[in-house]
């Protein structure tokens, strides 16, 4: 990477922020020109967390990879495992049975809740209130617990999903523990907000602070709560109909002003609408079978591939040399920070030719230097913390 | 007004001269004896803030806090002073050694200098001089001075920029808060600290001078806090943007100083919160009505001792409530930014510490009788 070139007079300090530095959420460098307590440019430097996601994809049948990919964004790790899966399914017109959809459905809404919850906490530390983290801490302890009862792993690395629907059904007693988590869940919400939404403090830290107007956000390539906090209605689970979104009553989030609180106010809301999500979900959480060779079975009846003697006594899980057919596609979901895309080329091979990753942090953050431009360095702070990144993402 | 007869330096120094030595001796072995007492009882009170410190952020969030070392923790204080104790003593090779050096004692001198004068009751303070609150005043704003060269010194940028915000917020802060004490030394017409108490204690709870200076007790404890540089007033070394401002270079006991004289200076400020406006260390009731009530002369040895160590106890109890306020505020808020800082200082405190001196002025002409005319 070039040394980058920042104009510097003689009263201007250079600072570098990072890559280890408390509030860089991971190993973000910002070269920061400082005039006094005035930020007069930014670079930021990445790559400090590549690990060459993409190219580790190329020699990797879909059941390898799918352990690896929730370390892309590890504040969320099943939207990774989900948008893996659903780029072989697209490619290779895999369909998903009713139920596993729904299962996807609620374990993807409770690892939005999870992120939004692990940014919120960070977020209020970046502006210096500490207590609200330990808060957060303390609902996601509930959710990991039920990751862990369903998938057996709690932050990363669940490996849940796989092609044509998801490894193991839920456990028995898991649909009552999360609808107590929701009942619990929807009034401690209501307790951060009064802990924190209308203390002044936090709004004069964050109320026109790191503005972005509708059409920058748009041209800039944001989404997520970035492109919803400036007053642009899209989210993919409305616009794209994938899994079973449509079968529940829930709103966007969507506020129109563009700064650090709109972005606030976003991930407050949609926490309480992933609680819906998940409420009726699992309220309304049809039988049958969780994956879609089974489901095959049921279906052709015993005259069925799937029911004779080389399939009768095993599993019916996508074998390990699932082939991905030739082609390509852009699949996409949307993740709890934004747009998760995958450009998947198949070679007619089990492994895919190219698995391009469209993280939505990366695509965030671009924006950064051009919002904390002539703002303070406590600003800096505040508008990075809203754009929710994570490095091993943005890095890949 | 009971005098609380209690002279502990005429009795060891009468003492002394019994068994023979000149006054000028027993004055010289009198002296070390208050200041050691004081450092030890600062220190002490140190540790016992950092520990409330602990317990009262595990509370709020729901935490144990340390439970291990000693009873509910209490050891935890010393385990941190002997890791402080023991620590290597990091000198940066690009740090200005004299500058490095002086910085932590200047930042920490000026907060034990100001308990000089911190009353404890009639008599139970080290030196009770006439001008005691412009001392104080005078004393603390040496500290600033100490954080610049601990900023500078390091070589350090982020040190840099934590030691210019902790003289930014030093100055602008100061002048509310000497106003604001101008104003109740405008009613007790004096500067000395046990004046201010005494012309607080005549009808206990009710003639303590929060209810005469409601404005100018707000504006004292916000500038406090900002003095004391806590959140949500503690730029200087926020952790999230500078790391930790002008300490990050420190280890060891350089920083253990530092330490020190963040909490001491909190404590300092209470003390004088207390003294200032909850009337010191007189009782909610008048101790002469007590005495009435007892059926005791107001020279009773035991009602005097009685008196002194309630005076104590009302005087930390009073403080401590600050503490704990400073503390609660501290896991509580967001911090505020450099810009709204200042103008908090300059554009809001200023002008209405100003407003309040003059209102206690005006009422001083007007009610002679009830602002101390």
């Amino acid at each position: 990477m070039p040394m980058p070139m920042i104009e510097t007079r003689a009263d201007r300090m250079l600072l570098n922020f990072g890559p280890h530095h408390p509030s860089m959420h991971g190993v973000l460098r910002l070269l920061v020109t400082l005039d006094g307590e005035n930020i007069v440019d930014c670079e930021p430097v990445i790559g400090y967390l590549h690990r060459g996601m993409e190219k580790i994809a190329e020699n990797r049948t879909v059941v390898q990879y799918l352990p690896y990919v929730s370390r892309w964004d590890y504040g969320a790790g099943m939207f990774n495992e989900a948008i893996t899966v659903n780029a072989v399914e697209k490619l290779a017109g895999v369909s998903v049975p009713k139920r596993a959809s729904y299962l996807r459905v609620i374990l993807l809404e409770l690892t939005r809740i999870t992120n939004h919850l692990l940014w919120f906490g960070p977020f209020l530390a970046d502006l210096g209130a500490q207590t609200p983290f330990l808060y957060a801490m303390r609902e996601r302890e509930w959710i990991l617990d039920l990751f862990e009862a369903v998938t057996g792993m709690r932050l990363i690395n669940n490996n849940y999903f796989r092609v044509g629907g998801v490894a193991v059904d839920l456990p028995y007693g898991w649909t009552e523990k999360c609808l107590d988590f929701c009942e619990y869940f929807l009034p401690k919400v209501d307790e951060y907000e009064r802990l924190v939404t209308n203390n002044p403090i936090f709004r004069k830290r964050l109320e026109g602070v790191g503005v972005i107007s509708k059409q920058d956000a748009i041209n800039w390539g944001l989404s997520g709560p970035m492109l919803r906090g400036a007053g642009v209605n899209w989210d993919l689970r409305k616009v794209d109909h994938y899994e079973c979104y449509d079968d529940f009553d829930w709103e966007v989030a969507v506020f129109p002003e563009g700064d650090c609180l709109a972005r606030y106010r976003v991930r407050m809301k949609e926490m309480r609408e992933s609680c819906k999500i998940v409420q009726q979900a699992v309220q309304s959480l049809p039988g049958g079978p969780f994956e879609n060779l089974e489901a095959k079975r049921m279906m052709e009846g015993p005259k069925s591939e799937w029911n004779k003697g080389d399939y009768q006594f095993i599993s019916k899980k996508p074998s390990a040399n699932f082939k991905i057919p030739k082609g390509e596609a852009y699949v996409r979901v949307e993740s709890a920070k934004g747009e998760l895309g995958i450009y998947i080329v198949g070679d007619d091979n089990v492994c895919p030719w190219r698995w391009k990753i469209r993280p939505p942090g990366f695509v965030n953050l671009q924006v950064l230097p051009q919002l904390i431009r002539g703002m303070k360095v406590a600003d800096m702070i505040a508008i990075l913390g809203s754009i929710d990144i994570i490095m091993g993402e943005v890095d890949r | 007004m009971i005098n609380t007869g209690i002279d502990l330096q005429l009795g060891f120094e009468t003492a002394l001269q019994n068994l023979g030595l000149g006054a000028g001796t027993a004055h010289a072995l009198w002296m070390p004896l208050p200041m050691l007492l004081l450092i030890l009882a600062a220190t002490l009170g140190v540790m016992v803030m950092t520990w409330l410190e602990r317990k009262i952020s595990a509370a709020a969030q729901q935490r144990i806090g340390p439970n291990m070392a000693g009873p509910q923790g209490v050891l935890i204080p010393i385990a941190d002073g002997l890791k402080l104790l023991t620590k290597e003593d990091v000198l940066p090779i690009l740090a200005d050694p004299i500058l490095f050096t002086l910085g932590p004692v200047l930042v920490f001198l000026p907060v034990f200098l100001c308990y000089l004068v911190v009353p404890f009751g009639q008599n139970l303070l080290i030196s009770n001089i006439a001008i005691g609150v412009f001392f104080l005043i005078a004393t603390s704003s040496v500290q600033p001075i100490g954080l610049l060269m601990a900023g500078y010194g390091s070589n350090n940028k982020y040190s840099l920029l934590g030691g210019l915000r902790a003289a930014a917020q030093s100055i602008s802060y100061e002048l509310p808060l000497a106003l604001s004490v101008l104003a109740v030394v405008l009613m007790s017409n004096g500067l000395d600290t046990v004046g201010i108490v005494e012309q607080q204690s005549s009808l206990g709870i009710l003639s303590w001078n929060v209810w005469r200076q409601p404005l100018g007790f707000v504006i004292f404890l916000i500038s406090a806090l900002a003095e004391t540089e806590r959140i949500p007033f503690d730029l200087p070394e926020a952790e999230e943007e500078l790391v930790a401002g002008y300490q990050t270079e420190y280890s060891g006991m350089k920083f253990a100083l530092f330490y020190l004289g963040s909490y001491a200076n909190l404590l300092l400020a209470s003390l004088i919160a207390a003294v200032l406006y909850l009337g010191g260390w007189s009782f909610v009731v008048p101790v002469e009505v007590i005495a009435d009530a007892l059926g005791l002369a107001l020279d009773n040895p035991f009602l005097q001792i009685g008196a002194a160590a309630l005076g104590i106890v009302m005087t930390m109890v009073k403080a401590f409530i600050f503490v704990f306020l400073a503390i609660l505020v501290r896991w509580t808020l967001p911090r505020v930014r450099i810009d709204q800082l200042l103008d908090l200082g300059w554009k809001f405190l200023l002008p209405i510490s100003f407003v309040n001196l003059l209102l206690t002025a005006g009422l001083k002409l007007a009610f002679p009788a009830f602002f101390g005319g």
